[in-house]
């Protein structure tokens, strides 16, 4: 799918490349004819809560802060770090004290200069308490001094280990050595914000009419659940090389809405599809339908507590139900969007990740099945034996509905468990979950960074998102050890080979990103697994 | 009349502050908090989180907080989710667009409905009537979560005349198809309603003596049976207006129109307890102004009616 994707674009460039320029410019780099009409139009599915860097966190907002907010660092289309704000960064000692230059050329869209403070500024407030974000303890995750005292509230947001040594120098000490933490900063809560214009209009700061932002766009309008424009900043350093005038979100809630919205032509990106459209879509949109791997597992939690059926605590009952799963028919035969199926949790694009051989991953389902029969049968359940009754819970969602069908019916044909199907609303179940009121509960867990640790630390026993009360004092070991050795390959190929000998979790499939995207806008990051896209990279071209 | 309405006024205060204690009540006994995401938030932050927004105060201590803040200040508070807005800033920007496509829905319904079913009532029988019963019937039963996008399929993709959806400050080729989307059905209800009342009116006494008399027909439906007719509508109009006025998660969800009652459902789901109030609030004090303007009107069509 990839190399057809490739190859489609390069003969399209090649095409272009022939034909005259009829565009006023042509692409710097590529030589490719511009068109006049530099709009770029995306739908958005939900309105933001916020483009207050420090308030973030979630993924619409961070489209919004990622354009008009530079941060220190950000990525190229491969998700590779790059220079933003910060020309280059090193750890003198280790990955504990980072050192980072910044470029004297950044500015405010204001025109002043962005300095060394505005980092300092912007990192306190997002763990200072009075600012309550709901996203402070990914400060503490990156191992900042003090960040955990201070978010707790008994310590001073003034002791944070980051200061500015002079106006283009910041020096963030951590508290542990942590070899990722540049690409930590690459998201909205390590951004920049204007002290001044913070202090002066509070919480009414990021309003079109008040904001001052660093990036290659200033927000221009912002209307909650219709749209939001941005246009191109005169003031950002890399003005010249930044093609797209206008970005305009668009709210379409409802996915086949906004793909009857894209053939008519009112967008130049689409994302989600409806499910199980995409191969259709492929068909009969070649040059616009696009799947790639996006950083995100889907897999069924386990209840390890007290509380869930007893049976559960035998390791025989939940490999059983792990092999029952046929992963193909989920991928192939229900979503039909480029997902992988998953024998493993760390998403297998992954960056640095080598993936683990799993051993039942390599058998064939007819193996797998046999093996699950067989270890029921031991384990006392299924035919002849104990009935086996378990509580299934998923989020409403058409995509999981149909999943949890579809495996509630697998474990029911092949090892006679009888499933109950509970729908709820997302934050309904979100409690049910933290609660533990499940024997089986759908989940997710998308990377907050492009590194394994993202998805492995989840399975630690004190993980906020642990929601199975999964324990294993070597995997704890194992995960704490990683955060600061130089090669934690080891460490993350023994803790997915535990992950599956004892079954703790019951990966489904890793997750892609299908969507339709305007054949003349060129520059998308088809390779960077977070799909984090600048819009200051893409470009059209004329037609 | 006066004091009857002033009675009615006395009344709505407690009525409303009910409305809010319940809402509160509700809101607490939900399941879910307005702070819970999937990562899971720890504690320090959710400690923060609700600190932030008064969550930590006992739950009389808040709904007077509220209170007080709306009747001294008009201020409804801060919404939980939409973090860069207060509750009043998004009254503001989504109530008008509410208003103006639900109010120009209304005419349309009442407009259309009302020639329909007159229409049908004097022609009982002919295949005008038919048509007309067909029509409602028609429109009553296509929910507009499918009239939307069928809308949106003829005419953004297929004629390409207007845009799918979005706003744009109320400019008129965005408003058609929410219009039309909202309309339909309250149309098809109240042209039934008004057949069958019409029909009723036209076979009583005072119908045949005004006929009798030798009025032509036109005349007599216009002066005579029209104002007795309408009675049964006008019960069903406060409510509809209201309905009406009050938003339609279904046309702001498939139209991204950027009313009010997709705010509202999106608050309710997403537990954004300052939005959810402040809009059953709003909405609560609109339907028991427009239920006391319905009342009056009664008296005005029919003097028999006395308060």
């Amino acid at each position: 799918m990839k190399m057809k994707h490739f190859f489609a674009s390069s003969a399209t460039a090649l095409l272009l490349a022939a034909t005259p320029l009829l565009a006023a410019g042509t692409h710097p780099e590529t030589g490719e004819a511009l068109s006049d009409n530099q709009t770029f139009t995306y739908r958005m599915m939900d309105q933001f809560p916020t483009i207050d860097p420090a308030l973030n966190e979630e993924a619409e907002g961070h489209k919004v802060i990622r354009d008009i907010f530079e941060g220190l660092i950000i990525q190229d289309d491969q998700g590779n770090l790059i220079p933003g704000v910060a020309t280059e960064w090193s750890s003198p000692d280790g990955n504990k004290t980072w050192v980072f230059k910044l470029r004297p050329e950044a500015k405010w869209s204001n025109g002043e200069p962005v300095t060394a403070q505005d980092f300092v500024y912007a990192w306190r407030r997002a763990a200072d308490p009075d600012t309550a974000s709901p996203y402070s303890w990914y400060v503490e995750l990156s191992q900042i001094e003090n960040a955990g005292a201070i978010v707790a509230g008994d310590a001073d947001p003034e002791t944070l280990g980051v200061k500015a040594l002079d106006d283009h120098t910041l020096e963030v000490t951590l508290e542990t050595p942590l070899p990722y933490f540049p690409a930590m900063t690459t998201y909205a809560t390590f951004a920049p914000v204007p002290q001044k214009v913070v202090e002066e209009f509070g919480s009414e700061w990021t309003k079109p009419e008040n904001i001052v932002s660093n990036g290659a766009y200033k927000l221009t309008e912002l209307v909650p659940n219709e749209y939001n424009t941005r246009v191109k900043s005169d003031t950002y350093w890399n003005a010249d090389e930044t093609i797209i005038e206008t970005v305009t979100g668009i709210v379409i809630n409802d996915d086949n809405t906004a793909l009857t919205r894209y053939k008519a032509g009112e967008m130049d990106y689409d994302e989600p599809l409806p499910a199980g459209q995409y191969p259709a879509l492929l068909a009969e949109m070649p040059d616009q339908a696009h799947s790639v791997p996006r950083l995100c597992s889907y897999y069924y939690a386990i209840n390890f507590r007290d509380s869930a059926n007893p049976a559960l605590s035998d390791v025989r009952v939940r490999k059983a139900l792990s092999y029952a799963v046929d992963r193909d028919i989920i991928v192939d035969q229900v979503l039909k969007g480029g997902q992988t199926a998953a024998y493993n949790f760390a998403h297998e694009k992954t960056a640095g990740f080598e993936m683990p051989t799993i051993d039942y991953g390599t058998w064939t389902q007819a193996d797998r099945d046999a093996k699950a029969k067989e270890l029921m049968t031991e384990a006392g359940y299924g035919e002849g034996g104990e009935p086996l009754e378990l509580k299934l819970i998923y989020n409403t969602s058409e995509a999981h509905k149909a999943i949890a069908t579809v495996l509630a019916q697998m474990w029911k044909q092949k090892l006679g468990v009888n499933v109950t199907m509970e729908n709820m609303e997302w934050q309904t179940y979100l409690e049910v979950r933290k609660e533990g009121n499940f024997d089986v509960a759908r989940s997710a867990w998308c990377g907050d960074y492009n590194e394994a640790s993202t998805f492995l630390d989840l399975v630690t026993t004190t993980h906020g998102s642990n929601d199975g009360k999964y324990s294993n004092a070597r995997v704890d070991e194992l995960m704490a050890a990683s955060k600061t050795s130089m090669d934690p390959q080891a460490a993350y190929t023994e803790v997915e080979q535990i992950l599956a000998d004892e079954m703790a979790i019951i990966p489904i499939y890793h997750y892609s990103n299908a969507f339709l995207l305007s054949a003349d806008i060129k520059g998308w990051p088809y390779d960077n697994v977070e799909q984090n896209w600048y819009s200051k990279d893409l470009y059209r071209v004329a037609e | 009349m006066l004091n009857y309405t002033l009675r009615r006024i006395a009344i709505a205060i407690p009525t409303l502050l009910i409305l809010v204690a319940i809402t509160f009540l509700l809101m607490e006994a939900a399941p879910g908090s307005p702070f819970a995401t999937e990562r899971g938030v720890p504690a320090a932050v959710l400690a923060n989180l609700e600190a932030k927004y008064g969550l930590d105060r006992p739950l009389i201590q808040r709904m007077g907080i509220y209170i007080w803040n709306i009747v001294a200040h008009g201020d409804f508070g801060e919404s939980y989710r939409l973090k860069d807005r207060t509750v009043n800033d998004l009254i503001a920007q989504g109530f008008p667009v509410t208003l103006v496509y639900g109010g120009i829905a209304f005419v349309v319904a009442v407009v259309v409905g009302v020639s329909l079913g007159v229409t049908a009532a004097v022609r009982q029988n002919t295949r005008l009537d038919y048509a007309a019963v067909g029509i409602t019937i028609g429109a009553q039963v296509l929910p507009n979560f499918v009239m939307g996008p069928i809308l949106i399929l003829v005419f953004t993709l297929w004629l390409g005349w207007l845009p799918g959806g979005g706003w744009q400050g109320g400019q008129w080729q965005y408003i058609i198809m929410p219009v039309i989307a909202l309309s339909t059905s309250y149309m098809a209800s109240i042209a039934r309603i008004t057949r069958a009342s019409m029909l009723e009116t036209l076979n009583s006494n005072f119908i045949r003596t005004a006929r009798a008399k030798g009025l032509p027909m036109r005349r007599v439906v216009m002066y005579h049976a029209l104002k007795p007719a309408l009675m049964p509508v006008l019960s069903y109009l406060g409510p509809a207006f209201v309905g009406m006025i009050t938003g339609s998660v279904v046309v702001d969800l498939i139209f991204s129109t950027g009313g009010i009652g997709l705010f509202f459902v999106n608050a309710a789901l997403a537990r954004d307890y300052g939005l959810m109030l402040g809009l059953t609030v709003l909405l609560g004090a609109l339907t028991v102004v427009f239920n006391l303007v319905v009342d009056l009107l009664y008296a005005w069509i029919d003097p028999r009616i006395r308060y």
